[in-house]
C-alpha cells in the first residue's frame, strides 16, 4: 500500500465523517420554523446593520509578517534535513538568509507594527 | 536493535496476521481495498473514542482543579457521561440562520474536520501503527494542520454574526502567529535528527530521548513548542478566540447541533494531535525507555506494548496542558501578539543556530550514559 492511496483513504474518511454525521443528524433532529430563529445571536439584541464590513487593519498587518517567515519555513525544512552533510558551509550561507529576515522582523518592529493599537 | 527483543503484545502481530490471511483467501486486489477500508474505519472509531474519552478526562480533572466533583450521574463515576452527550447532540435541531452565507457556513465544519483527521492519520500509535509515514512526516503535520484555520476563519465570516467576526479575526491572527514558534520549534529537531520522517525520528531516539540529546537548545523548543501548541488550539490562558465571557462563543457561536459537535470535536482532538506530536518528536513516541547495554532491562520494558507507552507520555502532556489552561488567567490580545513575536520568534531564531552549532561540533548525544 502506497502512502498516497494511504492518504486519500484518511482524507475521505475524513470527509466521510462529517457528510455521514450531518446527514445522520438531520434524518433524526427534529425540526420547527419561528422568524425568531433565523436571526443572529447577539445576546437578544436585535442585530445593526450587516457583520460583513471593514475590520482592524492590525490583524492584516501580523498576517503579512506571516506569510514572510511562513514562506521561509518552506526553505528552512530542506535545509534543516541536510544541514549535517552541508557542514560549515551550510551554517554560514542560512545566516545571511536569516540576517535578513530577521532585519525585516527588527524593520516591523522598528516601525511599530508590532505595537497593538 | 530493538528488533530482537520478544514483543508479544503488538499489534504488528495481529495486522501482519490479519494481512496474510487477506491475501491467501481472496484476490490482490480486494484483499488491498478491505485493508484500506478497515484503515479508514479504525481511525474515524479511533478519532471518535478518543475524542470522547478527552472530554470526559477533562471535565473530570477541571472538576479536581476546581474542587468539585465534576459528572458523576451516567453510569459509574460519569463515565457514560460524554456518550450521553454524543447523543443528545446528535438529535438536537440544526437551526438554519437565515442572514448566513450558506455555502461558507457549512464548508466550515469540513475544513475543521478533514484537517484535524489528516493530521491523526500521520500520528504514530505504536511501533507499525501509523496510516500514513510520508517522509516529510513533519512538514506534512505543519501543513494539513494550519488548514484548520480556513474553517475558523470561513465560520466567523460567514455567520455574520460581530462576535463570530471578532472572535475569528483574533483567531486567526493568533493561529498563524504560534503556527510560526510551533514549526521553527520542530525544525529546530529535525536539524537534530537529520529526518523529518516520523518512524525515522523515533528509532533515532531509542537510547536517548531528543529532549536531552540536544541540550538546552531541546529544552528551549519543546517548552517553545508546548507555549505555541497550546495557544495554537486556542486553549488555556490564551482562548480568547472563544471569551466566554465577552464574545459568547466566538467563531461557533451560530453554529448548532451537529454542526457545533464538529467544532467541539476537532479542538479537543487538536490538543491530543499537538500533546502526541510533542510526545513523538522530543520524547521519543512510542519507543519504550531503554537504556544501551542494559540488555534485561531493555527486555523488560518491550514487554510493555510499545502504545501504551505512547499513550502514557501523550496522557503526561495532556494532564500538564489542562493544568496550563486552569492555573492562569485570560491574556489579552496584546500580551499574546507580543509573546509571539517579541520573545517566542526572535529566540526560536537563534535557538535554530545554536542548534545547527551544536550538530556540527558534534556535541549532541546518542545515547543517555
Amino acid at each position: 500500500m502506497s502512502n498516497l492511496s494511504l492518504f486519500l483513504v484518511v482524507f475521505l474518511s475524513g470527509v466521510i465523517l462529517v457528510v455521514g454525521g450531518l446527514g445522520l443528524a438531520i434524518l433524526i433532529s427534529p425540526k420547527s420554523f419561528n422568524p425568531q430563529k433565523g436571526e443572529p445571536y447577539e445576546c437578544g439584541i436585535p442585530t445593526h446593520g450587516t457583520s460583513w464590513m471593514q475590520f482592524k487593519a492590525g490583524y492584516y498587518l501580523y498576517a503579512i509578517l506571516y506569510l514572510m517567515f511562513d514562506v521561509e519555513a518552506i526553505f528552512l525544512f530542506p535545509w534543516a534535513t541536510i544541514v549535517r552533510e552541508l557542514g560549515v558551509s551550510g551554517l554560514t550561507s542560512i545566516l545571511f538568509f536569516l540576517l535578513i529576515l530577521g532585519l525585516g522582523l527588527a524593520y516591523a518592529w522598528r516601525k511599530g507594527v508590532l505595537k497593538w493599537k | 536493535m530493538f528488533q530482537s527483543y520478544s514483543q508479544p503484545l503488538e499489534f504488528t502481530n495481529l495486522t501482519s496476521w490479519l494481512d496474510a490471511a487477506l491475501r491467501e483467501n481472496l484476490p490482490e486486489f480486494w484483499a488491498v481495498f478491505i485493508e484500506l477500508a478497515l484503515v479508514g474505519v479504525v481511525l474515524l472509531a479511533a478519532y471518535a473514542v478518543l475524542a470522547m474519552i478527552l472530554i470526559y478526562v477533562e471535565r473530570k480533572i477541571t472538576a479536581f482543579f476546581q474542587a468539585r466533583i465534576g459528572p458523576n450521574r451516567v453510569g459509574k463515576y460519569g463515565i457514560f457521561q460524554t456518550v450521553a452527550d454524543v447523543l443528545k447532540i446528535l438529535i438536537k435541531e440544526i437551526i438554519q440562520i437565515n442572514k448566513v452565507d450558506k455555502f461558507l457556513f457549512y464548508a466550515a465544519p469540513f475544513f475543521m474536520i478533514v484537517a484535524s483527521v489528516l493530521t491523526f492519520g500521520a500520528i504514530p500509535f505504536g511501533k507499525s501503527l501509523q496510516a500514513v509515514d510520508f517522509n516529510i512526516g513533519v512538514f506534512y503535520v505543519t501543513a494539513v494542520s494550519s488548514l484548520g484555520i480556513i474553517g475558523v476563519l470561513l465560520a466567523g465570516w460567514s455567520s455574520n454574526n460581530k462576535y463570530s467576526m471578532i472572535g475569528a479575526m483574533r483567531s486567526g491572527a493568533q493561529f498563524v502567529s504560534y503556527e510560526l514558534s510551533a514549526g521553527f520549534a520542530l525544525m529546530t529537531m529535525v536539524v537534530l535528527s537529520g529526518t523529518m520522517q516520523f518512524s525515522e525520528m523515533i528509532e533515532n531516539q531509542a537510547y536517548c530521548w531528543n529532549i536531552f540529546n540536544g541540550h538546552i537548545s531541546s529544552l528551549v523548543a519543546f517548552v517553545i513548542y508546548l507555549i505555541s501548541g497550546h495557544a495554537e488550539t486556542n486553549r488555556g490562558p490564551f482562548d480568547l478566540p472563544e471569551a466566554e465571557s465577552e464574545l459568547t462563543a466566538g467563531y461557533h457561536t451560530e453554529y448548532s447541533g451537529l454542526q457545533f459537535g464538529f467544532f467541539y470535536l476537532a479542538e479537543y482532538l487538536n490538543m491530543f494531535i499537538i500533546a502526541s506530536i510533542a510526545a513523538t518528536v522530543f520524547l521519543g513516541g512510542w519507543m519504550p525507555l531503554q537504556i544501551s547495554g542494559w540488555e534485561g532491562f531493555n527486555q523488560l520494558m518491550w514487554y510493555i506494548p510499545s502504545y501504551i507507552w505512547f499513550f502514557g507520555k501523550v496522557g503526561v502532556l495532556i494532564f500538564l496542558s489542562l493544568w496550563v489552561r486552569w492555573s492562569f488567567p485570560r491574556l489579552r490580545i496584546d500580551q499574546l501578539l507580543n509573546l509571539e513575536w517579541k520573545y517566542l520568534l526572535p529566540i526560536n531564531l537563534v535557538n535554530i543556530l545554536v542548534m545547527v552549532i551544536l550538530v556540527l561540533t558534534g556535541l549532541t548525544l546518542t545515547d543517555l550514559f
